[in-house]
């Protein structure tokens, strides 16, 4: 069992939590994930590793009520125990000097982004860090990505902060302003990472994208995570989760992404109204 | 087991043949009497009513049929079932105590060798191993039924709640680490557990028990009863940690600086083989893990109260034709099929699946295509999988296996409409332990090598069963992690 000692809302429907998970704390790097279930019966479901402190032995996590396990687990308060919790999975984020690194976020994507983004500034890169949502009141961690970038430009689908617009206009404009952008990451929808990679592919900035795939072990047994990535069959919980943008068959990806759409929507539905909730 | 140790196993019986009470059975009733009773059959369920549903197929024995049963077998004086057996269970010592009604001791007597009775009588190929070379065969008459008695018997300890918790004379204040708690991993902890030394078991999933857990289905293998065992090693004083993949949680480098002293490696052969062909990674196309653990492990059988989906097809067509594609076929079945089949590129006479899974498969109204290989998945607009495309094969000349090797036919190319596919080609070891472990050789395979004692290429470190093996059964699994116990004794004992 794996106690919570924090927890904050960070935006509707998006929280951050802090699990004592002594290990993992200690082992994780940037880019890894663990896999969790909430209560005994649950599903396992993946969620980055965001922070930790090897020596109070915690680990931060932060995720989006999309469905039925990230709603129990919103249910979860600080004292309260996660039945599972395993990892740390998947392979740490390669890390180099590449010198002008632009990190794209999207909606929670932003929280896999800044430990991997953390560690490409300690390696002494410039960081141009661009940031999407739909509007202001979703944006999270602005203040936490600002610590870690030279520049931070917000884009919003709504114009209700930053500039209106998507994130792929924003990279356009840093290329058409002269700036040289050695290294592309890019974490959010998969739809985003998309366009994001199609984009970065005509100017030939090398892309790394992290694929948010359906899971159950995380250690390479089941193929559930499995993607085309240049034409070979990759598991991203063991061979990614960060791949060459360039190479993801995206449409593959996100097809994938909805195998079970129908049968999460009754879950979902089941689960809220037990505890008395509408969607 | 190696040959002297099976050897000293048979000495045991032929002196425990001997005992007053054994001859004055024998004597009892004549041989010829014996070999008329007829095979007592199992009850089973009906096909068309467990086709539906996911409780165990076989109900077993009553008493009376299992003391009839035990009527049947001779007491032979060299014993050919036990030769058959990987841990040689000392069947006709325990079979006569069966005849005796005395069910706890005859438990007793198998557990001298084999940990597992429960599961080895439902799960091991008994017609290729004790039964296929039981004397009635030579005879021309259906073998003893010493799978379904083994199951009587331990089934019989089980609801009596009377397996006895061996518990040390004394602690050797020494750690043992294994890793991973399938059959055997759970062998090797229960016989160091029981020579004194403090184990602990890693394993990676959040319930341990491996494949009796994750692949072989509840209406097979009910899961309380892996349940039962695990908890009895537990009250043993085994500790059972779960949610901790060797290699990323820790290493086993790491875990030596944490005072274990010797490993043992019984983490399976857990990645599937795919096919590799154009698309298999449409939606509706799974490895027969994924859609495995998705039923036992998470329960998708119970959806909606269980939350985790699986797609149920109307048509699922199974690659392959082992235990695996068995378990995954009869599965999709029970999730509402309505045409459930098997595709294998060979014919019935070469499927390597148990006799009684194939036999409870053709029951339940499960379709069997040979000679027919998938050469790609087709899919709709939506990138779910509408059928599969397939070539007709014929039989050539015996392969390293011996079996005749299928050679596709030209020009048979055909479609099979399925809207799920489930490969079930084996499996191969996880690579991570190796890459994590500094020294670890292996094989061409991914299997780690190991010496006569089941030592790995770093003193101190054992591998068995599937990791070792690369895919073999239960039985061989848990008789590795016996053997690997006694070497891990020997090694720990002359270490200073
Ligand atoms: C490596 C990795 C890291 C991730 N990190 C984060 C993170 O830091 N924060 C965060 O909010 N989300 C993260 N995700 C996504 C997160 O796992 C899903 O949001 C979550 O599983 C949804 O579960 P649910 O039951 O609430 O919703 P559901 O109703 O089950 O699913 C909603 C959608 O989520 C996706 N999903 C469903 N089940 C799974 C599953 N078992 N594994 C992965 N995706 C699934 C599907 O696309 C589905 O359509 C990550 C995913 C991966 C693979
Ligand atoms: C569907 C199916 C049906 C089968 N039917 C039969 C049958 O009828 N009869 C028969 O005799 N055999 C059958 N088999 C084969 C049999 O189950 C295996 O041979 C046997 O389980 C192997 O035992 P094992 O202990 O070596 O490994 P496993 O049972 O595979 O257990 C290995 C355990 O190690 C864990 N693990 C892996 N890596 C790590 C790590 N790095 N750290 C921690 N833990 C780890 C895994 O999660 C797993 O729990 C079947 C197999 C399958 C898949
Ligand atoms: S362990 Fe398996 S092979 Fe051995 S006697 Fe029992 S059923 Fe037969
Ligand atoms: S060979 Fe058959 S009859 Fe003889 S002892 Fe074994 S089970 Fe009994
Ligand atoms: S999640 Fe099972 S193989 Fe990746």
């Amino acid at each position: 069992m794996y106690k919570i000692i924090e927890k904050n809302t960070i935006a509707e429907n998006e929280y951050s939590m802090k699990v004592i998970a002594p290990r993992i704390a200690k082992k994780r790097r940037a880019g890894q994930f663990i896999i969790l279930i909430p209560s005994q019966g649950d599903e396992r479901i993946p969620l980055t590793i965001v922070d930790s402190s090897p020596d109070e032995g915690w680990i931060e996590i932060i995720f989006q009520v999309i469905g039925a396990t990230t709603f129990k687990l919103s249910l979860k308060n600080v004292g309260d125990e996660i039945y599972s919790l395993v990892g740390p999975l998947g392979r740490p984020t390669h890390i180099e000097n590449w010198g002008t690194v632009v990190s794209v976020g999207g909606g929670v994507g932003i929280a896999p982004l800044l430990p991997i983004t953390a560690a490409m500034k300690k390696a002494g890169n410039r960081i141009i860090t661009i940031l999407g949502a739909r509007t202001k009141e979703l944006l999270i961690l602005e203040d936490r990505m600002a610590k870690y970038s030279d520049r931070v430009i917000i884009m919003t689908d709504d114009g209700s902060y930053g500039e209106k617009g998507l994130v792929t206009d924003a990279i356009k404009k840093l290329i058409n302003e002269g700036e040289k952008l050695d290294m592309v990451l890019a974490v959010g929808p998969a739809i985003m990472m998309k366009f994001v990679s199609l984009l970065t592919k005509e100017y030939n900035i090398p892309t790394l994208v992290s694929l948010n795939t359906i899971m159950v072990d995380g250690t390479g047994m089941c193929g559930s995570c499995r993607v085309t990535v240049g034409k070979e069959t990759k598991f991203v919980c063991v061979d990614g989760p960060e791949f060459d943008g360039h190479l993801v068959d995206w449409d593959n990806m996100l097809k994938r992404q909805t195998v079970y759409r129908e049968q999460e929507k009754i879950a979902y539905e089941k689960v809220l109204s037990q505890y008395g909730k509408k969607n | 087991m190696s040959k002297e140790n099976i050897q000293k196993i048979i000495d045991e019986i032929n002196i425990e043949r001997k005992e007053e009470w054994r001859a004055d059975l024998r004597r009892s009733m004549k041989a010829k009497a014996r070999g008329e009773i007829d095979r007592v059959h199992m009850i089973e369920r009906e096909p068309d009513v467990r086709n539906k549903i996911f409780e165990e197929v076989n109900l077993g024995y009553t008493e009376e049929m299992a003391i009839l049963e035990a009527k049947r077998c001779l007491d032979c004086p060299s014993p050919t079932c036990v030769m058959g057996c990987p841990v040689a269970v000392k069947i006709p010592s325990f079979i006569k105590l069966v005849e005796e009604g005395k069910f706890l001791d005859a438990a007793k007597k198998i557990k001298e060798t084999n940990s597992l009775p429960a599961v080895c009588g439902r799960v091991c190929p008994q017609e290729e191993q004790c039964e296929g070379n039981c004397i009635y065969i030579k005879m021309g008459k259906p073998p003893i039924a010493i799978g379904h008695l083994e199951r009587f018997v331990a089934d019989y300890e089980r609801k009596m709640n009377a397996a006895e918790i061996v518990k040390p004379k004394e602690k050797k204040g020494k750690k043992v680490a294994i890793i991973g708690s399938g059959p055997a991993g759970l062998a090797a902890a229960g016989d160091l557990a029981k020579m004194g030394y403090d184990v602990t078991i890693f394993e990676a999933l959040h319930e341990p028990g491996g494949v009796l857990i994750y692949g072989i289905p509840e209406f097979r293998l009910p899961k309380e009863i892996v349940r039962h065992e695990i908890e009895n090693l537990k009250k043993m004083g085994v500790e059972i940690i779960t949610d901790f993949v060797v290699g990323r949680t820790a290493t086993i480098d790491e875990l030596r600086e944490e005072g274990y002293e010797a490993f043992f490696i019984g983490a399976g052969a857990g990645l599937p083989w795919m096919l590799n062909i154009p698309g298999e990674n449409l939606n509706g196309v799974y490895s027969a893990n994924e859609y495995l653990t998705r039923v036992n492990l998470m329960k998708a059988y119970k959806f909606p109260e269980y939350e985790t989906p699986i797609a149920r097809g109307k048509r699922v067509a199974v690659i392959g034709a082992g235990n695996t594609a068995m378990d995954a076929v009869r599965t999709s079945k029970r999730l509402g099929a309505e045409h459930s089949m098997i595709l294998y590129r060979r014919t019935r006479k070469e499927m390597p699946a148990r006799i009684e899974e194939i036999k409870h498969a053709e029951e339940e109204g499960i379709e069997f295509i040979y000679l027919t290989q998938p050469i790609e998945f087709v899919g709709d607009e939506n990138g779910w999988l509408k059928g599969i495309k397939c070539i007709k094969m014929e039989l050539g000349e015996p392969d390293d296996s011996g079996r005749r090797r299928p050679i596709p036919i030209e020009g048979t190319e055909h479609i099979i409409e399925a809207d799920v596919a489930i490969v079930a080609l084996g499996t191969k070891p996880n690579p991570l332990i190796p890459d994590t472990t500094e020294g670890l050789k292996i094989k061409r395979r991914g299997e780690i090598e190991v010496d006569d004692s089941l030592q790995t290429s770093i003193p101190g470190v054992f591998a068995g069963g599937d990791v070792m093996r690369g895919g073999a059964t239960v039985i061989l699994a848990m008789g590795d992690g016996r053997d690997a116990a006694i070497a891990i004794d020997k090694y720990l004992s002359e270490k200073k």
